[in-house]
């Protein structure tokens, strides 16, 4: 290899209060697929958002082939040949492929010649995508598509891609994974950003690790295991949740041919749902983002009430009971959106302990509140769960994601509860914190309360739960034995690539 | 380049101390304002600030003071509790008027029977009156998803035309000789909401004032219902989440406003006003959204801030007669107050950074 397509020689970003990037260094060569490793808040996002011209660096430089390279804003890195694939698209839903393509570029072609580009890309990369179609209509995997045809439309010398797997089916992380290996193939550069080891070990040929903003090291994944890579990651070995083998009793909670239409347009109805959970299990239930997973939660958290014999706890009806009569019987639940469902942002921690702790914890005498116990309460849940803040006293939204993770998942489990049901507990959670949650759901399992975790991550499922189910627009697949299941059935279960096929390159 | 930056939480010094910037800066621009038209500025201000509370009259001020801020901050009480739940009491002037006419006609009733009972039952009378007038919207709105800002704002010119038509028919002054407007309750004993001392302007609407603070401060701080009220305005899905029937609170915020409103309407009926007439409302249920709004929706800050806006009523018309300021100039100064209110307010959750922006 001679000279690197990019270099990067020191850079270093501070933001005040904290150095994003410190001295990072490294090459991407040629032709390489390059992954880009770190927990949340290591400086990956940051890092990327430099070379694509949307950070200026505080120091150091970046080399394009052996040029100095200093994008000023993103259309001078385009112009570069360097091309992005966002974590969050930014798509028109009322707009077609094809318009919603022509936004993006600085001089677009007639509608009909980009159409016929798009399709020529799109056939020619095997992601098939009809240019006419709303994006709108589109799955989550199609609409990545529409971004990542944008960028080969520039026919990009680097395209970096933040996290682009989250929101995929293991089919159409196949299919992506396939047009990755043609567009390396063809010699364009990938830098590839993600937490999760195995991809990163199936496809990158190097990868640089990075924490607290420094790069702690460099690997070539597919010779070095998952558990060592976390390790560098979390920069201490890491404690995989221990699971005992566990017996599970009579049935918790179970739901009978539930349907409820879904709350507002862009919602889920919820079809014919049927599942059981008996104590001591944990149920996993996955499936791409926005299949009814926040519609199941409200139904079994009591937020959305239903016929009295759809919901039953211990064989009694509690379709009709709301969230406090819920806790009462002890039905708990974590809802995936931290700031504003399960956690008031302008409220302190120990307003915030108030909000489900009331009932089990004698919180409130008569209505009136006792807030010396809820500081308690939430200090108990501060100690007991490792969160990050000076105290209760403050605001939610004071901490970060994780941190506040911890607290709505500590929360819930320090009232004891029978039945939890937590949506994406580990959800933008750095992996230490995430082993943590992940332990203290199965010793809540392991103590005989019956557990529900709605999760998009499937490694995290695959991780805990003894048995799995899968949500698909609106439908729950019939639960079977987790162990065993391997990805392909998964991806069945998920409803597959959603009606797409890998097209015969 | 000067920019705003989110605090990462609302910043306590400055919630306090924003209402105190406001009425400075409100002083000085006030000042520019009364100076430009020819007047002068330092005078200006202190006989609207300085003279009713030290000044030459203030014997006469002083209880004008509680009676002018009781009834604002008897209603504006009230709304706050509904404006924290992000409940819309807009209608505040016409539960006024309603509580007024039950109450006084609920007394009436009995003219010219003298006995301690009826003033306790024209009491009950006018927050049934107002409370009931207030629970149209919230029907309305539970029920049927109407908006409780149109019902509620709508139902004030249904009831003004009500307080026409009980003026002119229903409760007319037999011995009126012909005047429309009722009997005056000021010349009843036992309907007269009377000074419990003589020469102060304390009268029971201003113990009812502060018993109401005192009330919503508990609520607000100390009980489920107000926990669940806060919760809602700040996090509605998160209130759901926590339990809370949307259908309650709108009824109960929408009832309580509506009987704090009717019982202010009751006390000045029986008190400062004496009589129900055409002209009986002169504004204070729309005022009190103000005053809400400049006590930062605090029963501390409402008690503060009623009594300010009495103040500035009171000052403004000596201003007006000793120094021939303008009327428009008094609302100019007043719209000021609540303009730098607001504004300043936004330092509370932001701060002023000067130099270049991060991009995030």
């Amino acid at each position: 290899m001679s000279v690197p397509l990019l270099s990067l020689q020191g850079l270093t970003k501070a933001y005040p209060g904290v150095v994003a990037n410190d001295t990072v260094s490294f090459d991407i060569g040629e032709g390489e697929v390059h992954a880009l490793l770190g927990e949340n808040g290591a400086g990956k996002s940051t890092l990327v958002k430099m070379i694509y011209g949307l950070v200026k660096p505080d120091s150091g430089k970046m080399l394009l082939r052996g040029q100095p390279y200093e994008p000023a804003e993103p259309r001078q890195a385009r112009a570069d040949g360097i091309a992005m694939v966002f974590q969050h698209f930014s798509l028109f839903d009322a707009l077609n492929v094809a318009e919603n393509i022509a936004l993006g570029m600085e001089n677009p072609p007639e509608m009909r010649d980009l159409a016929a580009r798009i399709r020529e890309v799109s056939e020619t990369y095997g992601l098939p995508l009809d240019p006419y179609r709303t994006v709108g209509d589109l799955s989550a995997g199609e609409r990545q598509r529409v971004e990542i045809i944008r960028c080969l439309l520039q026919d990009p010398k680097l395209l970096i891609m933040d996290e682009p797997t989250s929101v995929l089916t293991p089919q159409e992380v196949e299919i992506l994974f396939k047009t990755l290996q043609k567009l390396q193939s063809e010699g364009t550069s990938i830098l590839y950003i993600s937490h999760k080891l195995e991809e990163i070990r199936t496809l990158c040929d190097h990868a640089t690790i990075l924490r607290l903003g420094k790069n702690v090291g460099e690997c070539t994944p597919s010779e070095t295991s998952a558990r060592d890579m976390a390790e560098l990651m979390v920069g201490s070995s890491l404690q995989t949740p221990q699971r005992g083998a566990r017996d599970f009793g009579e049935v918790a909670m179970d739901i009978t041919g539930l349907s409820v239409p879904a709350p507002s347009a862009f919602g889920t109805a919820l079809k014919n749902v049927h599942l059981t959970v008996r104590k001591g299990e944990i149920l996993g239930i996955g499936g791409v983002a926005g299949n009814g997973q926040d519609e199941l939660l409200g139904v079994l958290s009591g937020e959305t009430l239903t016929e009295a014999d759809a919901v039953k706890l211990h064989g009694q009806p509690i379709g009709k009971l709301g969230p406090t009569a819920r806790r009462k019987l002890g039905v708990l639940a974590a809802p995936e959106e931290r700031l504003g469902h399960a956690a008031a942002p302008d409220m302190s921690l120990t307003e915030n302990a108030m909000l489900t702790g009331s009932v089990r914890e004698g919180l409130e005498k008569n209505g009136f509140l006792d807030w010396g116990k809820t500081k308690e309460f939430a200090e108990r849940i501060i100690k007991a769960f490792d969160v990050r803040t000076p105290g209760p006293g403050n605001a939610a939204r004071s901490l970060s994601g994780g941190n506040l993770q911890k607290f709505v998942i500590g929360r819930e489990v320090l009232q004891d509860p029978d039945v939890l049901v937590v949506n994406q507990p580990t959800w933008g959670v750095d992996a230490a914190a995430a082993a943590a949650i992940r332990q203290s759901l199965l010793d809540l399992a392991a103590k005989g309360a019956a557990v529900i975790c709605i999760s998009q991550d499937l490694d995290e499922l695959m991780e805990i739960s003894d048995s799995f189910a899968a949500l698909n627009e609106g439908r729950l697949s019939a639960p079977r034995e987790a162990a065993g299941l391997t990805v392909d059935e998964i991806g069945l279960m998920m409803g597959g690539a959603h009606g797409m096929e890998v097209a015969h390159v | 380049m000067i920019r705003l930056e989110k605090r990462p939480q609302p910043s306590r010094a400055w919630s306090m101390a924003t209402p105190l910037v406001a009425v400075l800066a409100t002083m000085i621009f006030g000042g520019l304002l009364f100076a430009a038209l020819g007047k002068p500025p330092v005078e200006a201000i202190r006989t609207i600030f300085w003279e009713p509370l030290f000044g030459e009259f203030s014997f006469y001020y002083r209880p004008q003071l509680l009676v002018k801020g009781a009834p604002l901050v008897l209603i504006a009480i009230g709304l706050s509790l509904g404006f924290r739940a992000g409940i819309w009491n807009i209608g505040a002037e016409g539960q006024y008027i309603m509580g007024a006419i039950c109450g006084a006609g609920a007394g009436l009733a009995f003219y010219p029977a003298e006995s301690f009972l009826i003033f306790p039952l024209m009491v009950v009378a006018g927050a049934l009156g107002g409370w009931a007038w207030a629970m149209i919207p919230a029907v309305l709105k539970t029920r049927f998803g109407t908006n409780e800002i149109l019902v509620s704002l709508m139902l004030v010119y249904v009831a003004e035309q009500f307080l026409a038509s009980v003026s002119l028919g229903l409760l007319k002054n037999p011995e009126g000789f012909g005047f429309p407007g009722s009997r005056n309750l000021q010349a009843w004993d036992s309907a007269h909401n009377a000074e419990l001392i003589a020469g102060t302007g304390m009268h029971w609407g201003v113990v009812a004032a502060l018993i109401a603070v005192i009330f919503a401060y508990v609520l607000l701080n100390r009980h489920m219902t107000g926990y669940h009220i806060r919760l809602t305005g700040e996090a509605p899905r998160a209130a759901r989440f926590a339990g809370v029937n949307p259908t309650r609170l709108v009824l109960f915020c929408l009832g309580t406003s509506g009987a704090l409103a009717g019982l202010a309407g009751l006390f000045e009926v029986s008190g400062p006003s004496g009589q129900v007439s055409i002209d009986f409302n002169v504004g204070y249920g729309f005022t009190a959204i103000i005053v809400a709004f400049l006590g930062r929706l605090h029963p501390v800050g409402i008690l503060l801030a009623g009594g300010l806006m009495a103040l500035t009523y009171i000052g403004g018309d000596i201003a007006q007669s000793n120094l021939q300021l303008p009327a428009a100039a008094i609302q100019v100064f007043q719209g000021m107050l609540l303009f730098f209110l607001l504004a300043f307010d936004l330092l509370t959750n932001f701060r002023i950074a000067i130099g270049k922006p991060e991009v995030a």
